[in-house]
């Protein structure tokens, strides 16, 4: 039989408990829209791995998983505002790969992140190399971090012999595709053209998990893609030119001296522009870049 | 109603003292010292961080100790002891009882932290530091592991209520290291595509005192400014856990009859 | 009537017993009586029946499981109530790092003394239970019957008009128990009511007003000690001699006993003469014939079934 004593502490405790609960959850959200909490910035006090191994006693991957964790989500964060900086983001994944030399997505992660110019990465292309070769030290058999290696080299750095050889090391590894091998003859041989690149890009979008790595590869394939099209629109200029004169001045003159049909448009669906001096260009509206330092049409060695 | 829980509160903090529980301050000052001296060797323009970082860290560590130690015998001694039944005879509300024991402890704690901060000034004085409006951070980095002990006492007391010491321990550290993670746990549960897991690991985050507030010694070795925002948010949140915890202790002991 | 100092009524306790699917053990059925004003009362029985229960559902350290209990008219779940009661647990431990004087003092504080008139208070009853010379000594330094002493002190000390204790006389010397039954009186002679529990029969004999029995968690009898032993019928103790040579007839030897050269044998009251008679038959020189007196004691090893009948009640540890 319940007492009145007893009637009273069920009543104050279940209207009490998810009252209470509830306020808890609303300061915490607001303690955490707040910006960074003091905490925030803490770990990196740590920044030697030597440390860290040593205050994590032992549970070693425990620790490298959280600065994994961490460093993604450093990452994520920051990626897409004004003027970020991703300066934390070595330190946060050095210290992970050391805790944990087999963490291969961390390697993969800090290739293309730590190399990509801000606001997009770090812009540290020699950071990512130390923490790729570091990982190709740690796991021999593993030609994926071989490619990042070499792509790193020829995309960012432009080192092609580097790249190459980076390659090269890849293709000897047991089980690597065949690709590795022709990466290293294109590479050495050619430097950096159109179709390598898309290769490699292909390549990267078709061999990784992560989502981050594998749209930026789409938007690479899709700037490529208006490349070769400007370069076809330039030759296509070039013989308007020797029939009728001078330079066209859309693609419509092209149209109407028959050498081609239709209009051409970029991968996001804009009409290719003729510039004074009769080069296709891209719609300055477009939204399609031309990725920097790659060789133009013109510039080929044949 | 403190003159239920004001001899409870004093009797404790008596307690703890007798029990020569406090002798940890000497530890504290001899390491204090200790680290001052070490640090004055190295002199390359880093004493005052280490200081900071090494006290901040050795006031948390051993308040948290303390905290743990003494709290999780709060209930259970008295009443496996017996000494709580003469007490219960008295005029006497048993969730009076509770508060009384949480503030002794509580007061303890302050009492030991006051004193190795005291302890930490001098370590400061002693490799050529001056107080000055710098040193705010650090004292609002030690009020904040004062609240983070308020947390973990409570935690402790509730335990305290129904469970033997050794398992309280193991609960109240459990949930403390869980509360000390809890960002990175639901970090990874937006990492996984799971819905289930996404659940499980925002309740987590939620319910899971988020010790991890608290933590404000690296911005203090660093002199960083703390917004006052965060101070308020901070304290309400931590009185918003306490009350639960209480509450819920409340709930628990008020009808549980005593062997 | 006036209020009855303790109102018990219909008071039933059951306890779990197992961890996965507890089994109810009743320690307590039906409790019913009542304490009257300025009464000393005896709450007997023996070891495991149910008495330590009974008080600590008085005193709201457990709950009962149906029933319901009035100390001077308020509700055990009132307490407010608790500031008219003395309570000293059986075998009382206190906080072994205070001293008897600072035990007493902290108790005290939560009655609304003034500062001196607690010091005084304090003092008073240390004198009162004889404690004075040990006043300021740490309390883990205590005897049993010391720390017995600080329980009866810190259960009267702020003069509660109802006065429960538990086994106030166990553990103590014969002086000790002396002391405390002087207290007991004492306070009946101001008019207080004292309750409490006991197996120790003469006690409650010399003491008590009126008394119940418990056994096995019910009720046995309530009553003045007189009232219930008049319950049992009376017998009658023979006391003779035989002479040289001569034999009991077996019916008597069975029950004989020999004592120094004499021979004891007590017989029912309407048996009395028959037994004369066969005595005289064997030439036995009687000695002496008296009533017996029975005892509490007797009372109780005919309820429970003599003493191999009280050990068999479970004593579960409570």
């Amino acid at each position: 039989m319940t007492s009145p004593g007893q009637h009273r502490v069920l009543w104050t405790t279940v209207v009490a408990v998810p009252l209470l609960l509830s306020a808890i959850a609303v300061v915490q959200m607001r303690i955490d829209a707040g910006g960074r909490a003091p905490g925030d910035e803490s770990d990196l006090l740590l920044r030697s791995p030597d440390a860290v191994r040593r205050m994590s006693l032992g549970y070693d991957a425990l620790a490298a998983d959280i600065y994994w964790t961490r460093a993604v989500q450093y990452y994520g964060t920051r990626a897409g505002t004004e003027g970020a900086r991703f300066d934390q983001l070595y330190p946060l994944l050095d210290i992970a790969t050391a805790l944990d030399p087999k963490l291969v997505a961390a390697y993969h992660f800090g290739a293309i992140f730590l190399s990509e110019p801000p606001a997009v990465g770090a812009g540290r292309a020699d950071l990512a190399v130390a923490l790729v070769k570091r990982g190709i030290a740690a796991n021999p058999g593993d030609y994926l971090l071989a490619s990042d290696l070499g792509f790193i080299y020829y995309w960012y750095l432009k080192d092609y012999s580097a790249s190459a050889n980076a390659y090269l090391q890849g293709s000897k590894m047991p089980d690597a595709p065949s690709w590795l091998g022709i990466m290293a003859a294109l590479v050495a041989q050619r430097g950096g053209s159109i179709e390598t690149s898309r290769m490699i890009w292909t390549e990267i979008y078709n061999s990784t998990q992560d989502k981050t790595i594998r749209e930026r590869a789409l938007e690479m394939l899709r700037d490529l893609r208006a490349i070769e099209d400007i370069e076809v629109l330039d030759q296509l200029a070039q013989q308007y030119k020797n029939r009728v004169g001078h330079f066209p001045a859309s693609s419509a003159d092209l149209r109407d001296e028959g050498l081609i049909r239709g209009n051409p448009v970029d991968p996001e669906g804009y009409p290719y522009v003729f510039g004074p001096d009769g080069r296709a260009q891209l719609d300055p509206q477009s939204p399609v870049t031309i990725p920097q330092g790659l060789r133009l049409p013109g510039e080929l060695p044949h | 109603m403190s003159a239920t829980i004001g001899p409870v509160a004093v009797n404790t903090f008596r307690e703890a003292v007798r029990d020569r529980v406090l002798y940890n301050l000497v530890l504290f000052a001899l390491l204090m010292m200790g680290a001052a001296i070490l640090v004055g060797q190295i002199s390359i323009g880093i004493e005052q961080l280490v200081i900071s970082n090494l006290g901040l860290s050795a006031i948390s560590l051993f308040g948290l100790v303390m905290a743990i130690f003494i709290g999780v015998g709060l209930v259970y001694k008295e009443i496996e002891r017996r000494t709580l039944y003469s007490l219960l005879a008295k005029p006497i509300h048993r969730w009076q009882f509770l508060v009384g024991k949480y503030a002794g402890l509580l007061l303890t704690l302050a009492v030991n932290t006051a004193f190795m901060t005291l302890g930490l000034a001098a370590a400061f004085l002693y490799v050529g530091g001056r107080a000055g409006r710098a040193d705010l951070p650090i004292l609002i980095a030690i009020y904040f592991i004062l609240l983070e002990l308020a947390l973990v006492t409570a935690l402790a007391l509730f335990f305290s209520c129904f469970s033997s010491p050794m398992l309280s321990t193991l609960y109240t550290l459990g949930i403390y290291i869980t509360g000390v993670f809890a960002p990175d746990i639901r970090s990874v549960g937006q990492f996984t595509k799971n819905p289930m897991l996404l659940g499980i690991t925002r309740a987590i985050y939620f319910l899971v005192p988020n010790f991890h507030n608290f933590n404000a010694i690296a911005a203090a070795g660093h002199g960083d400014a703390i917004p006052s925002s965060i101070i308020w948010q901070n304290s309400i949140y931590a009185v918003l856990y306490v009350v639960l915890l209480l509450v819920a202790s409340a709930a628990v002991f008020s009808r549980r009859n005593l062997k | 009537m006036s209020t009855p100092a303790i109102e018990i009524s219909g008071l039933t306790k059951d306890f779990p017993v197992g961890f996965w699917r507890p089994k109810m053990r009743r320690a307590l059925e039906n409790l019913t009586f009542h304490v009257d004003d300025g009464e000393v009362f005896g709450f007997l029985g023996p070891n495991g029946a149910g008495k330590t229960t009974t008080i600590k559902l008085l005193i709201g350290l457990i709950f009962p499981t149906s029933g319901t209990a009035h100390v001077r008219g308020r509700s055990i779940e009132d307490i407010a109530m608790h500031g008219e009661i003395g309570y000293m647990p059986e075998q009382p431990y206190f906080y072994d790092y205070l001293t008897a004087r600072e035990l007493l003092d902290y108790y005290a504080r939560f009655a609304n003394y003034g500062t001196s008139e607690r010091r005084e208070r304090v003092g008073k009853f240390l004198e009162r239970v004889g404690l004075s010379a040990a006043a300021d000594v740490q309390l883990r330094k205590f005897s049993k019957g010391m720390l017995q002493r600080v329980g009866i002190a810190q259960a009267i000390l702020h003069d509660p008009p109802v006065v429960i204790l538990d086994e106030p006389m166990s553990g103590l010397d014969p002086v000790g128990r002396r002391e405390v039954r002087d207290i007991i009186l004492d306070l009946k002679r101001n008019g207080r009511t004292v309750f409490f529990s006991t197996h120790i029969l003469s006690d409650a004999e010399m003491l008590c007003d009126r008394v119940a029995v418990l056994a096995g968690g019910k009720l046995q009898g309530v009553g003045a000690p007189r009232e219930i032993v008049a319950m049992k019928s009376q017998s009658m103790e023979i006391l003779f001699e035989m002479p040289e040579g001569r034999t009991l007839p077996p019916a008597l030897a069975e029950s004989a006993m020999p004592i120094g050269g004499r021979t004891r044998v007590s017989v029912a009251d309407a048996a009395l003469y028959a037994t004369l008679e066969q005595l005289r038959g064997c030439q036995a020189r009687i000695l002496s014939v008296s009533p017996v007196l029975p005892t509490l004691e007797d009372y109780f090893f005919q309820l429970i079934g003599g003493p191999a009948g009280q050990r068999g009640i479970e004593e579960i540890s409570r």
